[in-house]
């Protein structure tokens, strides 16, 4: 303890000290509310991790998530609208559910399916084609639901979480652990799939070992046979599937609606979480847990109210403040104040196949 | 019989009216199957509204009610030009960038600080004469915005970090110092609302019609000094050779860093100044909210025009237009104003497609165009790519 107060006694650094003391003291409390935004931002850092590993940069997968959230909850809307809401199973899932999930993917798909065309095929700049996704989805899904909101509709709601025994949730120092990863939703579960999965197929598969070529160096790719061309498009196209499961979790697994722009950003700071996990999936993942340790501060605070010294500070600077941090941090990572990442040697290049003569 | 030099010249004539048309063509055909893209979206839509019955004659409701709104009468034609204006000097500011080869989406946020930096200044010399007050409050507008655009410049020089993603973290972070100051320290005392002063003196006056202010001759000015800047000066030498080739520029002596860094502050500057129309020339005010249309107009804008400073007064007149008359639309034909954010994304799809297209038209057995598909400058690279 002397040594903590010490510590803390020191002026400026101190309050850095207390303020991280402040953060590591409340995780066990605030755990739950930060696990339930790793999602999207995990799913979408994974689905960039794919299409960058590739060597196609993907921007879109903002406008990628909007587009499933909000097919998720429309398709979720008619589907009840038709076949009733249906029992609940395990996790909540209903037949309308399971329908508007699978369209969420499938829009996803579809998608990153149109990005894949115009940066692989059409040769399009990938930065501006993955803008324009974002501001083709900003726009088509905001008329959209303005029209549908105003007639009210019922939707199929969401997906329920799983509840571990009390007995291992209280487990001295290790019970929040346990309830914080797996007290949860169906596609936050999946997350810890995904990632670990990805990591495998990543480095200990064929294709993952293609993948990497192809976004490293395509034409030494291409010498030994590999079709860098299908194997873009493949990839792009199955990294959609997690787009879709993040957008999915905003619409059908946090809330049961949808709001217009509802993804706010958090596409872009998947990006960031993939670059500072340095385009590896677990790597990404444990971004996404600092970004979103960063995304619910301003909730922390409210729920878990800080004592001493900070609490003037951290209370007292306005709660815009808070809205505006994950942003800052993430300008403060792609700025490589965190330590320079590189990313694949080829990413962002669309490759052009040599003609045979 | 003509001389060769004047048959160089005839030639050089009609290869410069080729590329003319050849970009023309391929914006106004984006254009036309937006619209008609739109006509499928306001037809679909139908299907979940109560009782709606199917009408195939409601796009043209649409947007005949769209065309009346912005050019039916004096009143709505300067109701247009006021809405063009700051797509304008917004659409300005991205297509510098794009001639540097940045992608500036950030001009939302831009835009934004412009407009709360104007405000500010205003207040403060709300009971100065116009003459000080509103050259004052277009500068403050104008740095502001240039400062906001220096920092992902910045960035972008030292470190590598994508423009893009910066930019719209910074557009966020924009709307969260907005509402910060606008319902803290400048919020009016009593007042219901988050809402600031008046600017008073520092308000545009008054041109033509009701609202036509004194914005609309700047962003006329601008759009010139911009083509001056870019084709007739060494900076904009400089700014279009690191746009389309920054390993020769830099072999050249040029300074792609240096470049890159100002040419983000000259586009922040332009955003922050159609900030500052706004906010001088309609709002007069500031609220905690900002309309954030303008940033992604923007972009279209500068597409469309090929990032050309001319061609973008008659592209944000385009989008200008649709933004004025949205609002005869909702009333005439019950068609959200949302609608255009569905038109502008699905003209800049079919524009990023276009070398597509040029493809299918030569299938289709079209004689091959004159040139070369006018590409975009290359903003290729990762998305934390190491600095050019």
């Amino acid at each position: 303890m002397d040594i903590v107060h010490l510590l803390y006694g020191i002026p400026v650094l101190g309050w850095l000290f207390q303020v991280a003391g402040y953060l590591i003291a409340v995780i066990p409390t605030s755990a739950p509310i930060i696990m339930r935004s790793v999602p999207p931002l995990a799913l979408g850092a994974l689905c960039g991790v794919m299409c960058e590993r590739s060597g196609v940069v993907n921007i879109g997968i903002e406008g990628t998530m909007l587009a499933a959230a909000f097919t998720g909850w429309v398709v979720g809307i008619a589907a009840a609208a038709v076949f009733g809401q249906g029992t609940p199973l395990l996790f909540g899932f209903t037949l309308p559910l399971a329908i508007a999930l699978a369209a969420a993917i499938v829009v996803a798909v579809l998608v990153s399916l149109l990005h894949a065309w115009l940066s692989i095929t059409v040769k399009a700049d990938q930065i501006i084609s993955g803008t324009i996704i974002n501001i083709a989805a900003l726009g088509v899904t905001g008329y959209l639901n303005t029209i549908i909101a105003a007639t009210s509709p019922t939707s199929a709601g969401s997906f329920t979480t799983l509840t571990l025994p009390k007995d291992v949730t209280n487990l001295p120092f290790v019970g929040w652990i346990f309830a914080a990863l797996f007290n949860q939703g169906p596609i936050t579960l999946s997350v810890l799939v995904c990632v670990i999965g990805l990591q495998i197929w990543l480095f200990r598969s064929r294709w993952g070992l293609r993948t990497r070529a192809v976004g490293e160096h395509p034409k030494a790719a291409e010498t030994v046979g590999i079709d860098v061309i299908a194997l873009r498009y493949r990839n792009v196209v199955m990294a959609g599937v997690f787009a879709g499961l993040g957008g999915a979790y905003l619409s059908m697994e946090a809330g049961n609606s949808f709001q217009a722009n509802m993804t706010a950003g958090r596409g872009f700071i998947a990006l960031a979480a993939m670059i500072l996990g340095r385009w590896t999936p677990i790597g990404a993942w444990a971004s996404a847990l600092l970004f979103a340790l960063f995304l619910t501060l301003g909730q922390t605070i409210k729920f878990v109210p800080p004592t001493g010294d900070i609490s003037v500070l951290l209370t007292g600077v306005p709660g815009q403040f808070y809205d505006a941090l994950p942003y800052l941090v993430t300008i403060v990572v792609l700025a490589g104040v965190v330590g320079r990442s590189i990313p694949p040697a080829a990413d962002g290049q669309p490759y052009t196949r040599e003609a045979a003569t | 019989m003509s001389s060769p030099a004047a048959t160089a010249r005839v030639s050089g004539v009609r290869t410069m009216l080729a590329r003319a048309w050849s970009s023309v063509s391929i914006s106004v055909l984006s254009i036309l199957l937006a619209l008609v893209a739109g006509a499928f979206f306001i037809i679909v839509s139908q299907l979940v509204e109560p009782k709606g019955t199917l009408n195939l004659l409601r796009p043209f409701d649409a947007y005949r009610s769209l065309f009346l709104g912005a050019f039916g009468g004096v009143n709505a034609i300067v109701e247009t030009l006021v809405q063009t204006t700051p797509l304008v000097l917004a659409g300005l500011a991205v297509a510098v960038g794009f001639r540097a080869g940045l992608f500036n989406i950030g001009a939302s946020g831009q835009v934004t600080l412009g407009a709360l930096g104007s405000v500010v200044v205003g207040i403060a010399l709300a009971d100065q004469p116009g003459y000080i007050a509103i050259p004052a409050a277009v500068l403050a507008g104008t740095a502001v915005g240039a400062l906001y655009g220096f920092i992902p410049g910045f960035l972008k020089a030292v470190s590598g970090a994508h423009e893009v993603v910066t930019t719209i973290m910074l557009n966020s972070i924009a709307g969260s110092i907005l509402a910060a100051l606008v319902s803290g320290p400048l919020k009016v005392p009593n007042s219901p609302s988050p809402v600031t002063r008046d600017i008073g003196n520092a308000a545009f006056p008054i041109l033509i019609g009701t609202d036509g202010h004194l914005g609309l001759l700047i962003a006329l000015v601008m759009a010139f000094a911009m083509w001056w800047l870019l084709f007739r000066t060494t900076r904009g030498f400089e700014i279009r050779t690191v746009g389309s080739n920054p390993d020769a520029a830099r072999y050249a002596g040029m300074r792609p860093k240096l470049v890159i860094t100002w040419t983000m502050t000259l586009s922040g500057a332009l955003a922050g100044l159609a900030g500052a129309c706004v906010a001088l020339g309609i709002l007069h005010h500031m609220q905690s909210s900002f309309a954030t249309s303008i940033g992604f107009d923007a972009i279209a804008v500068a597409l469309l025009a090929r990032s050309n400073p001319i061609a973008v007064l008659p592209s944000a007149l385009l989008f200008g237009a649709m933004r004025a008359g949205s609002n005869r639309m909702q009333i005439e034909a019950r068609i959200p104003p949302e609608l255009i954010n569905v038109l502008v994304g699905i003209t800049l799809l079919f524009i990023i497609a276009t070398p597509a297209f040029r493809v299918l038209l030569r299938r289709i057995g079209t004689r091959p165009s004159l040139v070369a598909a006018p590409t975009l400058p290359g903003t290729a690279g990762g998305t934390a790519g190491p600095p050019p």
